[in-house]
């Protein structure tokens, strides 16, 4: 293993680092636009140049193996008056955009400016003019002027999605990137054309314009869009009218993981966050009065749902209850819903797996079939197979031998169709707790509402069955409360049940309790997960 | 801290000789300022001033050319706003009272501009940090007027196409367009 010397400090290396990365690992930082950690080197840009002891020239640095005993400097005059040199020739033809440019704020270029040059423009002729405002596709738009043709996003469509998309037309200062005539991008993959492109160049249609990027607070999350678990970042805003009124959050972003996502994210979960704040969110717990539903108080609600549930067990047994929770929870919303059904009021009939939750369509990178962030946790907590099927409870409650049915965030008419639909409004009592107005919701006879991903804490387990976790962003919209919270007071009204005041306090019961979580806390989870399982099946 | 006391002297202390020294100041002023009042009304010794104060509203103060007034955004030739909604002025607001919302102009060469554009003037403390966050030639305070009281709070919301429709005052331009117009010969402001 060579070791070598960068700006006074040694390290030591694998055979075959490029002298960026062994840099990076001093956390000496060493400007770049083309190279980029998962995809193939170029040396385009000659931004990374550094000096290297007894070489003629520069060296690009994102391209060059280490050597034994090599000696580099990455902050001398010489270096310095290249970096410079190269910034002046990229923004001789950039226009003055920033303003009006999404990247702003988090553009590497406008950082690198102010951190390597500063220096005004000497340019006194008229700058090439490039084609602004290019229609990519349904997801995509492109701004010549902005690009430094760096070829990431080329690179990225061939080498991580394998399509040919995106080419450099033209040569010398009107090079420029486009589409294949009469072609445009398609695959579920274009998200990651923002975080790759160095500059303002590509920007998302779902987020061009919305919020200024200093104005977003950031927090770690767990995409829910499928079984996969890709760990994110949701930026939202806590000023009430940034950017539209009534949205809070605005994007995703990845968060590198190694052995999940590596650094990408699909645009299924990356633009799959609308629902949190879209008008047909439940805000406040409902009763159904004749046809039309009334705003209700959680006291009022809860009394009901309490009382209704009490009297069928009382009357006619535990088996006269089905509960149906859906692999959107969080692993402690699903344990506080086992807790109050198969331990306080000793009900069988608790199962997940509506037909056809994992029928989607998944593809090979990262989108899996099943849309569900947290189906492994709901089996690892055993909340299948105890009792009836989702399926046979449907015909029961069609029969009437299940008189009421607790809906957590499942929504049978949407899988099962007009057959639970005819099912559930024979139901004598049905309790729909979710985030979002659905099918099955409509039919309700309680309704409670509960937080979505960015509102509250817990933790996935992906496919893999690696536990991780979800912070809470944002306090939940209107009245809803955490689902965990409603099972805690539900709990209350119903028997012994433990008083949780945080997710946290349900997980250590459920490290308790459970065998693949024995012995873990949120601390031992950790940012990146952990592995707690098999893969399911 | 320092405590500054005064002892009354003798003649301080039996207060008649204090208060008619107070009247006689008291009305030395008004018996000079009433006479030469009159004496302005018939025209004589214009030159010599009367009560030092101003007769507002009738007599204004000259204001200066950084007064910040009401804000009002310049137009563009087609008399459209030629914010672009940068949200700059937004963001370095203190007390947070503009708000906008962005969207895609129809002309690529101006692509964003602003869809809806407030100042809420009850919060806004004339700061002028908006005006001078400005990267372009939009967001000004030299109308020089005050803010008006209004009988609701929607009054007090200043809106994209009213503020577009305010002018500068005369002498006090501080934008290089005049609203509505190209550009103008020389700085207004001799910069
Ligand atoms: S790409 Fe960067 S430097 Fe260029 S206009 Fe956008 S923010 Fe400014
Ligand atoms: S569009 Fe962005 S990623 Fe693609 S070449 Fe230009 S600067 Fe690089
Ligand atoms: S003057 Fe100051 S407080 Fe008023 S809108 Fe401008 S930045 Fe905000
Ligand atoms: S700073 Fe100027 S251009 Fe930017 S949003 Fe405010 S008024 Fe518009």
């Amino acid at each position: 293993m060579p070791t070598l010397t960068i700006d006074d400090q040694q390290v030591t290396v694998d055979q075959g680092t490029t002298i960026l990365e062994a840099a990076k690992k001093l956390g000496i930082a060493i400007p770049h636009f083309c190279y980029h950690p998962r995809l193939t080197k170029v040396d385009a840009c000659r931004m990374c140049l550094v000096e290297v002891k007894d070489a003629p020239k520069l060296v690009t640095s994102c391209s060059n193996a280490v050597r034994d005993n090599m000696v580099v400097f990455t902050g001398t005059p010489k270096v310095e008056e290249a970096r410079k040199s190269i910034l002046e020739f990229i923004l001789i033809n950039h226009p003055l955009d920033c303003p009006i440019c999404d990247k702003a704020g988090e553009c590497t270029l406008q950082d690198y400016y102010f951190r390597y040059s500063s220096q005004p423009s000497r340019f006194k002729d008229n700058k090439v003019e490039k084609h602004k405002v290019v229609d990519l596709g349904a997801k995509m738009v492109l701004d010549s002027e902005r690009c430094v043709v760096c070829g990431r996003c080329v690179r990225f469509c061939r080498e991580v999605v394998g399509e040919e998309n995106l080419g450099i037309f033209n040569r010398g200062d009107h090079s420029e990137i486009g589409t294949y005539p009469g072609k445009k991008i398609e695959h579920n993959y274009q998200g990651n054309l923002v975080d790759v492109c160095p500059v303002g160049a590509l920007t998302a249609k779902d987020f061009r314009f919305k919020c200024r990027s200093w104005l977003l607070c950031k927090a770690d999350t767990i995409c829910p869009g499928c079984s996969n678990g890709c760990n994110a970042v949701v930026h939202f805003t806590l000023r009430s009218f940034n950017g539209i009124k009534g949205q809070r959050v605005f994007r995703l972003t990845p968060r590198e993981n190694n052995d999940v996502n590596k650094i990408w994210l699909c645009d299924v979960g990356r633009w799959g966050y609308s629902f949190v704040d879209s008008i047909d969110r439940l805000t406040t717990p409902a009763l159904k009065k004749g046809e039309d539903f009334v705003k209700g108080d959680w006291d009022t609600a809860l009394r009901e749902t309490a009382s209704g549930l009490k009297t069928v067990v009382e009357r006619y047994g535990p088996s006269a209850v089905g509960v149906i929770p859906s692999p959107h929870l969080t692993n402690e919303d699903l344990y506080a819903l086992k807790c109050l059904f198969s331990c306080v009021l000793k009900v069988a009939n608790i199962d997940f797996k509506l037909p056809g939750l994992d029928k989607g369509e998944g593809d090979k990178l990262l989108l899996k079939a099943d849309r569900h962030p947290n189906t492994r946790g709901a089996e690892l907590l055993g909340l299948s197979g105890t009792g009836l099927s989702a399926e046979a409870m449907m015909e029961k409650v069609k029969t009437g031998e299940i008189r009421a049915l607790y809906l957590a965030g499942s929504d049978p008419v949407k899988y099962i169709g007009e057959k639970a639909e005819e099912a559930l409004s024979r139901a004598e009592l049905l309790i729909f707790q979710g985030t979002n107005f659905s099918a099955s919701c409509k039919l309700a006879h309680v309704i409670l509402p509960g937080a979505t991903f960015v509102e509250k804490e817990g933790t996935f387990t992906n496919y893999q069955g690696r536990l991780q976790k979800i912070n809470k962003a944002l306090e939940p919209l209107g009245e809803a409360l955490a689902d965990w919270e409603i099972f805690t007071r539900l709990g209350k009204r119903l028997g012994a049940y433990p008083s949780y005041r945080c997710a946290e306090e349900v997980f250590k019961d459920m490290a308790r309790e459970v065998a693949p979580f024995n012995g873990l806390s949120y601390q031992k989870i950790g940012p990146q997960g952990i592995k707690i399982a098999d893969s399911s099946q | 801290m320092k405590i500054v006391g005064h002892n009354l002297t003798t003649k301080e202390s039996f207060y008649f000789f204090e208060i008619a020294k107070g009247l006689w100041i008291t009305s030395r002023h008004f018996i000079y300022n009433m006479y030469f009042h009159i004496a302005h009304l018939l025209g004589k010794y214009p030159e010599v001033p009367a009560a030092v104060t101003i007769q507002y509203p009738e007599e204004k103060i000259p204001l200066s050319r950084r007064w910040r007034g009401r804000h009002r955004i310049n137009a563009r030739p087609d008399g459209s706003p030629r914010c672009v909604a940068c949200m700059l002025c937004e963001t370095v607001c203190p007390v947070q009272c503009i708000h906008i919302v962005a969207g895609e102009h129809p002309d690529p060469a101006i692509e964003k501009y602003p869809v809806s554009f407030e100042i809420d003037v009850t919060r806004c403390c004339w700061c002028g940090m908006c005006e001078e966050a400005c990267p372009v030639d939009a967001l000004y305070m030299d109308t020089g007027k005050n803010p008006e009281p209004g009988f609701s709070r929607e009054d007090l919301l200043y809106r994209k196409e009213q503020l577009v429709k305010e002018m500068p005052l005369p002498g006090c331009q501080r934008s290089l367009n005049a609203p509505g117009q190209g550009p103008m010969e020389a700085n207004p402001l001799g910069l």
